[in-house]
């Protein structure tokens, strides 16, 4: 913040309109900054242009985003499940009982490389309270997590950091966290990729709204104090790109404390039960500035905030810095006067530091048409008068120019068909040991045992399985299912099917645990939409993920659009993260991906169909260093059948276990399923066995089946139409190969040192 | 009557509700204590649940000590009368009240650990364990940053001497704790701490096993025997 040495007063702005503005520093464009002076008929004070710019920043205003997001809420299917769509804080969706809901995923990957453990703390904390605002309990999180690579000096530097402060904040907060992903990229080293989701549960009649109805309710500002902690952060660090300065940049970085937002967390479910609150938002980037001008134009369009009533924790803050700030921890809440002391009571009781800063005001039908009139002062000095609307839901929009990279037709030209494959059962064994101990597909263990996976004691499937699973009551046996999935290979070789790609598979991660797909989230990372390169795959992705929510009938919630992840002005290979929850009516039915080691001879299945698709595929990253070609093709009526026949089978009991195919193909698959039950299985291939080992053909999944319920299983595939090709049997303590040609075999013990040996290896000691 | 056993609710407390929830399973009835109210309803005995008390600020379990409920507690439990079970953060705020011996210090691998821990249960003589059997190993949540159980080795031998190692980590432990020790109890057996979770192995669907429950129905038979001290009946 420049300094403001006298206090800038709406007055003094309408004495000194040619004053100069710091507005480029604050990262507002000449027009920009014009179309405020036009909406104000004057300069903005400085107060002001501390609210639009952060607003209007790219981060809070999704400018570059928004025309294409649009297509989620017009593509969306009918889904009569969907309570609260796109717009509020987060999607809620019904799942039976009276009971209901409520999921997001959000990035916090640039103040996760400047400074890792704050920075992915506060991302943790941030989505967390966006679910409490919409009057839901926190039940779970789950994180997406992408680096450099493993043994880059850098990633020891911010894998550890991002998991420690994931970890820290996490479990203190009392949440099981369920499981996610972890990848490693050459692009990301730079920029990793932070992306944290939570799910909430509540009751039908107690979902919130971000809204400010009601002349003469109090606005009471409550939670932690506000410090210079990241003042700058929403407009200065996740709407600019990357430099060799960011390191200079430390102090926008927020700094978490998850004690008082359990406490937060506490607090707030109590206000809620008693019916205290009227409207609430949580203060996340932009902070007052943002919560004040949603609440405002959610309800009347007129508000009065006495600025210098807000609880300081450095009390040489200035207004601009105050509205700026993005100190953790804090809610607003809109309460009624006759329940203010009541509202106070409950902080009180959680040691919650509450402060009336204001009230909703009546606005003229001209200010009403304006966009409301928000009024704040400083010791009586006016330093903000503004329609708030102009500032939360007018912000500017761009349709930035889309072209298609040129690099683009050669990328796919570049198939891996000449990639020499394994000419003999030595080197086919050789390569599957090496493609499962690549880092982003080997045991995630040494990330995932930093996370309390237990509390709460709901947790009915966590990592490493398809999905994190939580049981919603104590008293019944409902459950929600969650994965997250995203391929930035895939998405870069074709943006449209690489998304559809993500949210096929994490649909059928959702489905392998038994529980039925139903609605979307995601969080879509990109370079810099200034690029007209990455524009394009932008288009494409956001196209390709609104066409495939409207087939496979999942709606499009809510979610998250991070741009400018890049350094220098090479971007990262696109990488939507999506999102999938499903609901399942008995937990005690879900799946699992461990084969079952306490079932004599039980069969194992292949379901869908293995085409010679090894584009972008692990084996050819692992193996060759390769990326090229096209990605594999997508089917989504095949997922959507696949995953009727995991539902059927599993409330069926039909199905011993279940493990989805993606990354590193069957090979993988099978390997995984193994070491998780402990016992091994023979397998019989036909056809050219590397393709059926490493194709990463989507729509398929492995199952075991008891011998038992083998005719009740061969019936529900034929019911939906999938295919199913016994593939072996279960048994045994090494995974064995045989083909037309030939075969090998790889004992456990061996798969098992491979499998969990590369992240220790690199990351002990750090 | 069933027995009523409270749970104390702290600033920070976490998995108060699991506690109470195993409670319930093992055919209590949990009653919720407040940290801040001196009062312990006349329950017939106290666990003290996992969490981040306080914030583990200035030293796990530090502040919690203070609370007004300790006050209450504190000196029931010291004479031997009030069965309490610590866990996690709970044995934490055992040690820093003194009712047990020795501290908690972070892991030696500096990192939170979550892992399915199997433990050999060493003691049976006390108000938590009589369900069990000498040398019973039994597999639970281990999950805590701050989890090496150390003392110096006067009161280490002491532990050892008079029966008081309650259980250790099968293996080597996997936080640094001295001589494995994964929880211990005072002179009268009426107070364990304990640093795995049992609370989150009570139930098949949400638990490595069902191996925790015992603490609980070893507590509810105890109490079943009468107001004879633990240590007198079990030995």
């Amino acid at each position: 913040m420049p300094e403001a040495p006298q206090l800038d007063t709406v007055a003094k702005a309408a004495g000194s309109p040619d004053s100069p503005q710091p507005f480029a520093e604050l990262g507002m464009k000449d027009d920009e900054y014009a179309r405020v002076r036009e909406i104000l008929g004057r300069r903005p004070t400085s107060a002001e242009l501390a609210i639009y710019s952060v607003m209007w920043s790219e981060h809070c205003s999704y400018k570059s985003s928004k025309v294409h997001l649009r297509q989620f809420a017009e593509k969306a299917p009918r889904n009569d499940a969907l309570l609260v769509g796109m717009g509020e804080n987060a999607g809620v969706v019904d799942v039976g009982d009276g009971y209901a809901v409520t999921f997001k995923i959000e990035s916090h990957n640039h103040p996760s490389y400047v400074e890792p453990h704050q920075g992915a703390a506060t991302g943790v904390g941030g989505i967390v309270r966006d679910i409490l605002t919409m009057g839901a309990r926190p039940v779970a999180v789950m994180d997406a997590l992408r680096f450099g690579p493993l043994d880059a000096p850098d990633t020891r530097r911010v894998l550890p950091g991002v998991v420690s402060g994931i970890s820290f904040y996490g479990n203190c907060l009392g949440l099981p966290n369920i499981g996610g992903e972890l990848g490693f990229d050459s692009g990301y080293i730079g920029n990793p990729l932070v992306n944290a989701l939570c799910v909430g549960v509540l009751r039908h009649e107690d979902i919130k709204l971000a809204q400010a109805p009601g002349p003469g309710n109090k606005v009471v500002l409550f939670g932690a104090t506000t410090g210079p902690d990241g003042i700058g952060g929403a407009s200065v660090l996740a709407s600019a790109t990357f430099d060799e300065e960011s390191h200079a940049k430390r102090p926008s970085v927020q700094v978490g404390d998850p004690f008082l937002e359990k406490l937060l967390i506490e607090c707030s479910l109590e206000l809620f039960a008693a019916d205290l609150v009227v409207g609430i938002q949580d203060l996340g980037a932009a902070g007052v500035s943002c919560a004040t001008t949603e609440l405002a134009a959610g309800g009347t369009g007129g508000m009065r905030i006495e600025l210098d009533r807000v609880p300081l924790r450095d009390s040489r803050l200035t207004p601009e810095e105050i509205l700026m700030s993005e100190s953790q921890e804090r809610m607003m809440a809109i309460v009624s006067p006759d329940k203010l002391s009541a509202f106070m009571d409950v902080c009180a009781k959680w040691d919650i530091v509450a402060t009336v800063i204001g009230e909703v005001t009546d606005v003229t039908p001209e200010e009403a048409e304006r966009g409301g009139r928000l009024v704040m002062t400083w010791h009586g000095e006016t330093v903000v008068d503004m329609p708030p609307r102009t500032a939360s839901d007018e912000g500017p929009v761009y349709e930035r120019p889309i072209a298609r990279p040129s690099d683009q037709d050669a990328l796919q030209a570049d198939t891996p068909d000449q990639l020499p494959r394994p000419a003999n059962d030595a080197e086919l064994r050789a390569q599957l040991l090496r493609v499962l101990a690549a880092p982003g597909i080997a045991d995630p263990s040494w990330v995932t045992r930093q996370y309390d996976r237990y509390v709460l004691g709901n947790t009915v499937l966590a990592t490493p399985h398809d999905g994190g699973m939580v049981r919603i009551t104590d008293d019944g046996e409902r459950g929600v299912a969650l994965a997250t999935d995203g391929n930035g290979r895939y998405t870069r070789l074709d943006p449209y099917t690489g998304t559809q790609l993500a949210l096929a598979e994490a649909y059928r991660n959702v489905a392998a645990t038994g529980a039925r797909p139903h609605a979307v989230t995601n969080c879509l990372n990109f370079g810099s939409p200034e690029d007209p390169g990455v524009m394009w795959q932008f288009a494409e992705a956001t196209r390709g993920l609104a066409d495939g929510c409207r087939e496979l009938g999942t709606p499009v919630t809510g979610g998250n659009v991070s741009f400018y992840n890049q350094t220098g002005s090479t971007a990262i290979n696109p990488t939507p993260v999506i999102g999938v929850l499903g609901v399942i009516g008995d937990v005690r039915d879900r799946l699992t991906s461990a084969f079952p080691a306490d079932i004599d001879d039980a069969r194992l299945y292949l379901l869908g169909t293995t085409r010679d698709e090894l584009g972008g595929s692990a084996w050819a990253d692992v193996v060759h260093g390769h990326l090229g070609g096209l990605p594999p093709a997508v089917d989504l009526t095949a997922e959507a059948a696949l995953g009727r026949v995991l539902s059927a089978g599993a409330s069926l009991n039909v199905l011993a276990a279940a493990h989805d195919l993606s990354d590193g193909g069957l090979a993988i698959a099978l390997a995984e399923s193994a070491l998780r039950g402990g016992v091994g299985c023979t397998v019989d291939l036909t056809g050219d066995p590397f393709v059926a080992l490493f194709s990463e053909s989507a729509a398929r999944v492995i199952v075991a089946v008891a011998p038992t319920a083998d005719a009740a299983f061969q019936e529900t595939c034929d019911r939906h139409a999938v295919t199913a090709t016994r593939i072996g049997s279960i048994g045994g303590d090494a995974l064995r190969v045989r083909h037309a040609t030939g075969g090998f075999e790889i004992p456990l013990t061996e798969l098992r040192t491979a499998y969990e040996s590369t992240l220790p290896s690199v990351l002990d000691g750090e | 009557m069933a027995a009523r056993v409270g749970v104390v609710t702290f600033p920070g407390s976490l998995d108060d509700r699991d506690a109470a929830r195993a409670l319930r399973i093992a055919g209590a009835i949990p009653v919720a204590l407040w940290h801040g109210d001196a009062d312990l309803r006349g329950v017939d005995a106290v666990v003290l649940p996992g969490g981040f008390s306080y914030g583990d600020y200035l030293r796990c379990g530090a502040i919690a000590r203070f609370a007004p409920i300790m006050s209450e507690l504190v000196p029931a439990a010291r004479s031997g009368r009030l069965p309490v079970l610590g866990i996690c953060n709970g044995f934490q705020i055992l040690c820093e009240s003194h009712l047990l011996p020795g501290a908690l210090t972070r892991n030696s691998s500096r990192h939170f650990i979550c892992r399915d821990q199997l433990l050999r249960v060493e003691s049976t003589a006390t108000a938590w364990t009589g369900d069990y059997h000498t040398g019973q190993e039994i597999l639970i949540p281990l999950k805590s940053g701050e989890g090496s159980y150390v003392a110096d080795p006067a009161t280490l031998d002491e532990l050892e001497r008079d029966g008081r190692v309650v259980a250790r980590y099968a293996g080597a432990a996997p936080n640094g704790a001295q001589r494995d020790i994964a929880g211990i109890t005072n002179e009268h057996g009426n107070v364990v701490g304990l640093m795995p979770h049992p609370e989150h192995a009570v139930e098949a669907l949400t638990g490595p096993s069902v191996d925790g429950l015992g603490f609980f129905t070893s507590l509810l038979a105890h109490l079943a025997a009468g107001p004879v001290p633990a240590a007198a009946t079990a030995r």
